[in-house]
């Protein structure tokens, strides 16, 4: 590892924690009923929209209520970007006149957005229309974020109120995380992309000629559609000139702003954050890591704030950085040494001056090594799932990283909203197992932990989990799953592995060698998405609700502070080792073989 | 529950007005009268009409040019209208092969060169189109063309510095060569 791959994470690091302060202030401001500069400005147009839908805004909701008035919203979400994308090829702005897509890549696609997770079955610039972009997939990237928002935002006041059994508003918190946290910030920020060269029009795609004429190479495929292969068995193939090349165009600066911010993750184009046109220059990247840690960073002093305990927040993002920061270093380190399969070969893997060196496969020269696994880690430690770099050729151990930080249930930053009240969730399992050492009933932010609290924690922290083993054995059981491997290997399930741990833990990233456009895998994915979201989410309201029917109880002498150095070891020591017990067989037939024979 | 299913439609309508039609609107509004040419793709123009993009690789194999990083695009290389990796693994023996099969292109086309060759100009791109290799990969390749297009390789060494860009604000990212703008330059384009 080189000391500028050091200084671009502690640059990073940096500029965010500078940022977390402001940031979770500012939305503190936002969420809040009392008078403020936020609301004086915006008020308006909230009250209309409140007025508009026929929502009383100043109705407090039980946690039932709540939580079903977010499962419908989400639902009709769903059901608009899948009826969007069945429909797309008689609607306007499309003007390479896409076809609709099938049932279930318009399934699988309809519940990766509208679950924050934005799992991609399809090649944006090759299948959805600019309206399909706009209408559907931007519109659910801010609303499940901000769903996110409004599920932490019921939580948090699980701890502080007190003998009620309201949890909220969903409507309002909803509308406050969109209009004053997630448009502003994205507005910014798109326009910052857009500088630096992210297009954002509704032009038709354009051509230019080639400099050079190139080659292009296509298997020859009889009437039904099957391969023809020669007399020795091996395909026939067509070589045609290629003297154009066509650029694809779109509003693509909106969209990518509020991908990153909302920790949603898919890609305007195919190749995500590695394109030129989505990602065009180290500072672009810069940005784009930087947005999708910005919110769950700043939610951390959000929360302290509105518990009114700031060090509470402070402690989970120290929890948080104490689990991120030693991962980030060993992916790039992992990177930055290169592949040993090219040891023999004349190849140069050594960093100098002139080059960044190291395992630049599936990676952009602008971004080289140290710029693309710090976004490797933040994607994945966040459920953001954008990428820089294909994750299927990261080195083994460069692979296990981002694949482990998903596996740890997206609660390192994790998603908007979402990283916070799963982290919440591993916080009351820490204090539950202080008190079984203690032999005290738990205690956390002044309210008492028992049975109903535990069983809702223990069911957030083990459904994605469960997900992602049981699943993962479906996959390679039934030749379905395994027909769409790509890589030889402990390779191979290690793309199974990956993609299933990434449904059932809403990032979206993959291996994107796994060919997962099929029936199988577009369902198998689709329910992974869907149960990982929903269940967390309403399991995390029940507990809301369950707290805030609660009494504060005062600290005494024996209450377990939650702030301390202690706490906070205690508190990553959980998500490590529930991590590490569920996920080492799994990893050790995948990352951990391949390490193993790779280096030999 | 139906006024529930009401507030909800609504709300979706609202926001999707909001977030789907007026938030895009907006950017490109903005976008186009602040960056008009970084939001219209970055587009390199001669007499008044598009012959590529800064942003966007091409293909070389051109001894005479500088050839930029392998692309996996299918059916051609570096075709943005479908950009993607190689998604091969560290240890699958088509990627060690494919290496193998660059590293001889290149070697076929310069004889003389022994020297290693930078990783960057053998290794697939993310996107498929990246515009740029490194420092090292230009000049890897200088003698070659400089020989074939019989100049000298101070003068095609000053053209690669002209198309050399430093980390960005000289601490963000990698320094870089743009082959496009450096291969239109060498044609005098």
């Amino acid at each position: 590892m080189t000391t500028f791959d050091i200084f671009q994470v502690v640059l990073f690091l940096g500029v965010l924690l500078v940022l977390v302060k402001p940031v979770g202030a500012y939305m503190a401001m936002a969420f809040s009923d009392t008078p403020n500069g936020v609301n004086r400005v915006g008020g308006k147009l909230e009250r209309g929209l409140y007025r508009l839908a026929g929502v009383r805004s100043d109705e407090q909701m039980g946690w039932r209520r709540y939580a079903i008035a977010m499962l419908v919203f989400n639902m009709l979400g769903l059901f608009a970007v899948y009826a969007l994308q069945r429909v797309q090829q008689w609607l306007p702005l499309n003007p390479q006149h896409f076809d609709a897509l099938s049932p279930d890549l318009a399934m699988n696609t309809a519940i990766s957005f509208a679950s924050n997770t934005n799992w991609q079955a399809y090649g944006g610039e090759s299948a959805m229309s600019y309206l399909t972009q706009m209408l559907g997939l931007a519109v659910q990237n801010f609303l499940s974020a901000a769903t996110g928002i409004a599920v932490l935002l019921a939580v948090v006041r699980g701890f502080t109120r007190r003998s009620t059994d309201s949890v909220g508003n969903f409507w309002v918190d909803m509308t406050r995380s969109t209009l004053y946290v997630l448009l502003p910030f994205s507005l910014v920020i798109a326009l910052l992309l857009s500088s630096q060269g992210v297009v954002q029009n509704f032009k038709a795609y354009v051509d230019v000629p080639l400099v050079q004429h190139t080659t292009a190479v296509e298997t020859v495929k009889d009437a039904a559609g099957n391969t023809v292969k020669d007399a020795s068995g091996k395909d026939v193939t067509k070589q045609t000139t290629v003297t154009t090349q066509t650029l694809p165009m779109g509003p693509a600066a909106s969209q990518i702003a509020i991908k990153q911010l909302g920790t949603n993750g898919g890609g305007f184009f195919n190749a995500n954050s590695a394109h030129p046109y989505e990602n065009p220059t180290p500072f672009s990247n810069f940005i784009e890591m930087l947005a999708i840690f910005l919110i769950p960073g700043g939610l951390c002093y959000t929360f302290g704030s509105m518990v009114g305990d700031r060090r509470q927040g402070w402690a989970i993002l120290a929890t948080m950085l104490l689990i991120f920061i030693p991962l980030a270093l060993g992916a790039i380190a992992a990177e930055q040494a290169g592949n040993p399969a090219l040891h023999g070969l004349a190849v140069d893997q050594q960093a100098s001056a002139l080059q960044a060196g190291g395992n630049m496969e599936g990676k952009e020269t602008r971004f080289g090594i140290a710029a693309s696994g710090l976004f490797a880690t933040v994607t994945t430690a966040a459920s953001c799932g954008a990428v820089n770099a294909m994750h299927d050729s990261l080195t083994p151990l460069g692979g296990l990283v981002p694949m482990w930080l998903m596996q740890l249930g997206e609660v390192i930053f994790g998603g908007v909203g979402s990283g916070l009240y799963g982290m919440l969730a591993f916080a009351v399992v820490a204090v539950f197992i202080a008190g079984l050492m203690v032999g005290r009933t738990p205690e956390y932010l002044g309210k008492k932990i028992e049975a109903h609290e535990m069983k809702m924690a223990s069911l957030a922290v083990l459904v994605p989990c469960a997900l992602v083993v049981i699943c993962t054995a479906i996959a390679v059981m039934t030749p379905a799953g395994v027909a769409g491997v790509a890589n030889p290997g402990a390779h191979g399930f290690s793309e199974v592995l990956y993609a299933v741990s990434s449904a059932a833990n809403n990032n979206g990233s993959a291996f994107g060698g796994l060919s997962a456009n099929t029936p199988f895998w577009n369902v198998l994915l689709g329910v992974c998405m869907y149960l990982s979201r929903f269940l967390l989410a309403i399991a995390m309201l029940a507990m809301a609700g369950s707290l805030a029917a609660k009494r504060h109880v005062p600290p005494s002498a024996g209450t377990l502070p939650t702030h301390t150095p202690l706490f906070i070891t205690l508190l990553a020591c959980v998500v490590v080792v529930v991590g590490a017990l569920t996920f080492l067989p799994a990893l050790a037939l995948g990352p951990i073989a391949e390490f193993l024979m790779s280096v030999r | 529950m139906g006024k529930l299913i009401r507030s909800a439609v609504v709300m979706l309508l609202l926001m999707t007005v909001i977030t789907g039609v007026a938030y895009p609107l907006v950017v490109t509004g903005v976008a186009q009268v602040l960056f008009p040419s970084q939001a219209n793709g970055s587009l390199i123009a001669k007499d008044g009409k598009p012959i590529g993009s800064t942003l966007i690789g091409q293909s070389f194999d051109d001894p005479k040019y500088f050839w930029g990083r392998p692309s996996a695009t299918a059916p051609q290389p570096n075709n943005a209208a479908s950009s993607s990796g190689s998604n091969l693994g560290p240890t699958n023996p088509a990627l060690t092969d494919a290496v193998k099969q660059r590293i001889d292109a290149l070697h076929a086309a310069d004889p003389g060169n022994t020297s290693p060759v930078p990783v960057d100009l053998v290794t697939a791109s993310g996107s498929g189109l990246d515009p740029e290799i490194s420092p090292a990969a230009a000049a890897y390749q200088v003698g070659r063309v400089a020989k074939a297009r019989g100049l000298s390789e101070s003068q095609v060494q000053a053209m690669v510095s002209m198309a050399t860009t430093g980390r960005q604000f000289g601490m963000l990212g990698e320094p870089r060569v743009n082959v496009l703008k450096l291969n239109l330059a060498l044609d005098g384009r």
